[in-house]
């Protein structure tokens, strides 16, 4: 059974069709992009799988259960995490309360033990920390673990991102356009860690992506949408090669 | 992981150093008391100084970490006030022991206004931004004229409720009108001490400082900063929203409570429970800084002190307020204003690494 | 039934105030998107430079307006320079409480110049009531000017917005200022027009507030400006028909429930139908939606 199936989706916005007919289906642990020009509809899909918006039309299964039209909250308690394509991270807080954030649902104790600093307290915090630590270090940011986010650079914001998203423990990670505002290096060594990610935690991954470089790397599938349709869809190399395609991304 | 246990720490020890002033205040105020070194003036002014620290702490929990503004932080304390007063002009007789009688007052009155606070925070925080902040500003408007059309009194039968005036409740011979609309409630049992006016303190800071250091402070805090991306990681907004909004109305109510018992007669105006007190209040959380919790209880307590010691001063005090909340905005907001905070952190820098 | 009429009238004269009010704060609102929580407070203080050069001075009522309009015209664009430009990124919260900070402000120097008593503000309208249906109905020339200026001044403001450049300037600012920027549109002065323009209005305000209410005190404007806003949010904030409409309706409703419901809970009426609104319809009678991007 596939990780994610998504059929017939589509969403309307007034009189405007901006996704129609979307299919997908990503089995588990495939690393697959969505591509396609400026307005083709991706961050759309983004926001209807993670219900920020609901689909006027189809269904979204994930690991056999039905989430279509569920809230955001709720999906990403059935698995599904994202990061943003204009960074949202908590901007006031530190790196590693971003993380702890993240790990909220996962290791619960209740408002009154807090207050009260009840043993459970201590010892939940403890085990948050330490697990917020693992996965700040996976992405080098152990060492910035006490700073503001905010004041991360650029790149490192990003990763921080992800690894949020992931200490939600998710079985599908959403990453929209990361390489976005990165240079060539930074783009290689996030490359790296999307594999390392994929690997290590046998994460499923769906990316948005510009840069063909990153695509081509590391993606193994992908679906070109255009206009809000599918235009071309399989494995990364024969997409990338397809007429349809290359026409649709210079212009015809 | 030895990062970690020293900014654990860090914080453990900044919330004790905030209890500490608050003990420390409190044990040079009484020794000044002991040796009459403090004008009657002064003394009377040692009970609201408890409760401004009260609201200001709690107001605090609204506008810097749930980072909503609200403006009817007064209604809620007017509730915590008359439903407290009420109770113990009914128990007075009742419960002659005023420590246990002032202990449930506390408690009735801190509840009430919690849920007051879950009442209006459900409809109220679904708005945003200026429209949450008239919206708090409308609501406590409502509850201080509401309160001033109340008639309750109370006789053999039992209790008589009106809006219209005292003649209308029908009391038998001998009955007691406790709630007289516009005149409020007269003959309320002076409980409030500033003893306990300062554990009030300590407890209110001890929920809001564990509050804000746990796991529900930082969904709060994270909604305020992101309410989308808090959505993505499974945070409940509504939730937390409401949890902090009515934890900030209850301990509003307890300070209201405080008030109630410090006088013979409480009547809700505009000056004590109108939105010139929420705005009040929320001077000092700016000046503090907000988010700042051991600055709010600094500033309430500066602010309430410094016009009664100059005297002279008072007719300018709301003018100085106003001129101090623009400035302060500015330096704080403006991209002018932290150039120069920049340059001035850069100063100290430079003068530190000189030094060593 | 004529007791119905008289208050409909005085309901139509008071909101025809509040939407001369809400007029400013909904352009205010619309263009430079802050809650100009001063604007009450320039209507008091428009009341005062009348009050000081009609009744103090004893010039003629209708230099007094002219001064009362220049004086508040320039000091809702000082605000504006000093107190909220410097805030144009900043967060709506520092934004909004400066805005309290300048309403405090303009409140107790009031308070410092002229006191805390209650001032008698004389009419400065020389018109003779209207008697009508034998006597039983009585409008007074204070109510016929000031519906009469309020839709003199709607209709002119539409007609500015409309045709004029600075109007459709202020339409793109409102609209996008970003892109305005870009299109070569000067946003810093179209809001410091903006300011202007409403400050102007609220001078008018509270010439008109004070001649049919004639108490004046430095708190005069505070209650009078958050209900404009009130009616701003009913009508459809950034909304000028919608002004109109919400203050003539929220004045209805206020006089309405004074008479009929009971005068303590007027205000409380005034602003339970504000919460209704904003919980009912968030955008108003006649707002649009806005919607956040994800």
């Amino acid at each position: 059974m596939a990780l994610l199936e998504v059929k017939n989706l589509g969403i309307s916005f007034g009189g405007l069709r901006a996704v129609d007919d979307f299919n997908l289906t990503i089995e588990q642990g495939e690393l697959y992009g969505l591509i396609g020009p400026n307005g083709a509809g991706k961050t759309t899909i983004f926001n209807l799988l993670t219900g920020v918006y609901k689909p006027t039309d189809g269904y979204i299964m994930l690991d056999g259960e039905n989430i279509t039209g569920k809230k955001t909250i709720e999906i990403n308690r059935h698995g599904i995490a994202r990061t943003f394509q204009n960074i949202r991270l908590f901007s006031e807080l530190s790196v590693l309360d971003n993380v702890k954030v993240g790990l909220h649902n996962h290791h619960p104790y209740s408002t009154l033990t807090g207050i009260l600093r009840l043993p459970k307290y201590y010892k939940v915090e403890k085990e948050m920390n330490e697990r917020a630590m693992e996965l700040l270090k996976v992405f080098g940011l152990d060492q910035e673990a006490d700073y503001k986010a905010s004041n991360l650079p650029y790149g490192q914001q990003r990763k921080l991102e992800i690894a949020r998203a992931l200490a939600t423990d998710p079985k599908l990670l959403l990453l929209d356009e990361p390489a976005a505002g990165m240079n060539p290096n930074e783009t290689q060594e996030l490359m790296k860690t999307i594999r390392f990610v994929r690997d290590e935690f046998h994460m499923t991954i769906l990316l948005i992506e510009h840069d063909m470089k990153l695509v081509s790397g590391i993606c193994e599938r992908l679906t070109v949408l255009n206009f809000g349709q599918i235009l071309a869809e399989g494995e990364t190399a024969a997409v990338l090669n397809d007429p349809k395609v290359i026409a649709a991304y210079l212009g015809e | 992981m030895k990062t970690k246990t020293r900014s654990l720490s860090k914080t453990t020890r900044s919330n004790l150093i905030t209890y500490g002033m608050v003990v420390a205040a409190y044990i040079i105020v009484e020794i000044f008391l002991r040796a009459g070194m403090v004008s009657s003036l002064l003394e009377g002014l040692l009970v609201p100084l408890c409760m401004y620290v009260i609201l200001a702490v709690s107001l605090n929990l609204t506008v810097g970490i749930s980072g909503e503004l609200s403006l009817g932080h007064a209604g809620f304390m007017c509730v915590g006030a008359f439903t407290s007063a009420f109770f113990s002009r009914c128990m007075e007789t009742a419960i002659p022991v005023s420590g246990i009688r002032f202990f449930l007052a506390i408690l009735i009155g801190t509840v009430c206004a919690a849920l007051f606070g879950i009442l209006i925070g459900i409809p109220v925080l679904r708005l945003k931004g200026d429209y949450l902040a008239i919206v708090t500003l409308a609501f406590g408007e409502i509850i201080k004229n509401v309160v001033n059309v109340v008639y309750l009194g109370r006789d053999s039968r039992g209790f008589h409720v009106s809006t219209k005036d005292s003649i209308s409740l029908g009391l038998e011979q001998g009955g007691d009108v406790i709630i007289k609309g516009p005149q409020g409630i007269t003959g309320t049992p002076n409980d409030s001490t500033f003893l306990i006016g300062v554990i009030l303190i300590l407890v209110t800071l001890f929920i809001v400082m564990n509050l804000i250091n746990s796991r529900t402070g930082r969904a709060v805090m994270a909604i305020r900063d992101n309410r989308i991306a808090a959505e993505s990681v499974g945070i409940n907004v509504t939730k937390y929203k409401l949890l902090a909004f009515s934890v900030s109305a209850a301990l509003a109510g307890t300070a209201g409570v405080l008030y109630a018992h410090n006088l013979s007669t409480l009547q809700a105006q505009p000056k004590n429970f109108g939105y010139n007190m929420s705005i009040t209040i929320l001077v000092f959380v700016v000046l503090g800084g907000i988010g700042n919790i051991r600055g709010s209880v600094i500033a309430a307590v500066v602010l309430t002190l410094l016009p009664e010691l100059l005297r002279s001063l008072n007719d300018y005090r709301m003018l100085i307020y106003a001129v101090i909340l623009i400035a302060t905005m500015i330096f704080t907001s403006s991209p002018g204003g932290q150039e120069i905070q920049e340059r001035i952190k850069l100063f100290f820098k430079h003068r530190k690494t000189k030094e060593a | 039934m004529i007791g119905f009429i008289s208050y409909l009238v005085n309901g139509i004269s008071l909101g025809s105030v509040y939407a001369i009010i809400a007029l400013g704060y909904t352009m205010v609102y619309g263009i430079a998107k802050m809650l100009n929580f001063a604007h009450g407070d320039v209507i008091m203080i428009g009341a005062f430079v009348v009050f000081s050069t009609v009744s103090g001075a004893g010039l003629p009522p209708v230099v007094g307006v002219l001064i009362s309009v220049v004086a508040c015209t320039l000091l809702g664009m000082a605000i504006e320079r000093i107190a909220y430009k410097p805030l144009r990124k900043a967060s709506k919260l520092a934004v909004l409480i400066t805005a309290i900070g300048v309403s405090y402000f303009l409140q107790n120097v009031a308070l410092l110049i002229y006191g805390a008593n209650t001032k008698s503000f004389t009419s400065v309208v020389a018109i003779e009531p209207i008697s009508l249906m034998d006597g039983s109905l009585v409008i007074s020339g204070e109510t016929i000017v000031t519906v009469i200026a309020c839709i003199i001044i709607m209709i002119g403001l539409m007609t500015f917005m409309k045709y004029s450049k600075s109007g459709r300037a202020m339409l793109a600012v409102s609209e996008d200022s970003g892109a305005a920027q870009l299109m070569g549109v000067n946003v810093n002065s179209t809001i410091a027009l903006t300011f202007a323009i409403g400050s102007a209005l609220a001078a008018i305000a509270g010439v008109l507030l004070c001649s049919s209410y004639p108490s004046l005190t430095p708190y005069t404007g505070s209650m009078p400006g958050i209900k404009a806003f009130v009616a701003a949010v009913f009508g459809g904030i950034g909304s000028i028909p919608g002004a109109f409409i919400g203050g003539i309706l929220l004045g209805v409703i206020e006089i309405l429930g004074k008479a009929y419901i009971s005068s303590q809970l007027a205000d409380a009426i005034v602003f339970a139908v504000l919460i209704i609104v904003l919980l009912v319809k968030p955008t108003g009678l006649l707002g649009r939606q806005i919607q956040e991007k994800v």
